[in-house]
């Protein structure tokens, strides 16, 4: 895993004296059904946005906290990166969107029945976010609600 | 990720993956070893007892 020491100092200092929500009480969701049985969607903090939609905003203060829908057929590597940390090296996501969202190694789990099915659609916010209330309050529920809408099992977090 | 903020943060499941910010899935056109870390992603489902934060360890 990354260690703190292999930042940038100023990047450190943030992480530091960043004050860190504690999620508490830990919400717990159990499988209802085996994983092979489940309908999977990806929700992403890439920052992806389709060719052609609105990018995201790097003038929102404290972060833009908007969401793209990605759909399942999209041509993955033609989604564009508006991630805009410079606290991390971007060519992973650059030579390959999987990097930030990963449907093709879903894709396959999936043709091996490892996983019951893909969604229709999947998701992609901003990362980076520093004042996250506005993304916790209103952006999650919207989306948690287009997840029990595709009727989506699990919804796994790549974060970026 | 860092693995000692996601300790402070508590999500219900994550998993540490050794790799640097920006390369959440290992290595770029690595199909093997990306679904490997979604495989072990997707194993974290069948604990119950959060927080987890496992560490993946390649294959």
């Amino acid at each position: 895993m990354v260690e703190t020491g292999k930042l940038s100092v100023g990047l450190r200092d943030f992480l530091k004296t960043y004050p860190w929500r504690r999620i508490d009480p830990v919400p717990k969701a159990s499988l209802s059904k085996p994983i092979s049985e489940c309908n999977v969607a990806l929700v992403s903090s890439a920052g992806f946005v389709v060719p052609g939609e609105e990018p995201f905003s790097d003038s929102v203060r404290g972060g833009d906290y908007s969401f793209r829908v990605i759909p399942d057929d999209v041509d993955l590597q033609s989604l564009e990166e508006y991630h805009h940390s410079d606290s991390f090296s971007h060519a992973g996501v650059e030579a390959d969107r999987n990097m930030g969202l990963p449907l093709d190694p879903l894709h396959e789990l999936a043709a091996a029945g490892e996983i019951g099915s893909v969604a229709p659609r999947h998701f992609s916010v901003m990362g980076a976010i520093t004042a996250p209330n506005r993304y916790v309050k209103q952006t999650l529920p919207v989306i948690a609600d287009l997840l029990v809408e595709d009727h989506v099992d699990i919804a796994l977090m790549v974060p970026v | 990720m860092l693995a000692r903020i996601t300790a402070k943060i508590r999500p219900p499941r994550a998993l540490a993956v050794p790799f640097p910010l920006g390369f959440p899935l290992g290595e770029a056109n690595n199909r093997e070893l990306q679904t490997a870390i979604l495989r072990k992603v997707l194993a974290l489902l069948e604990r119950d007892d959060v927080p987890v934060l496992e560490k993946f360890v390649e294959p």
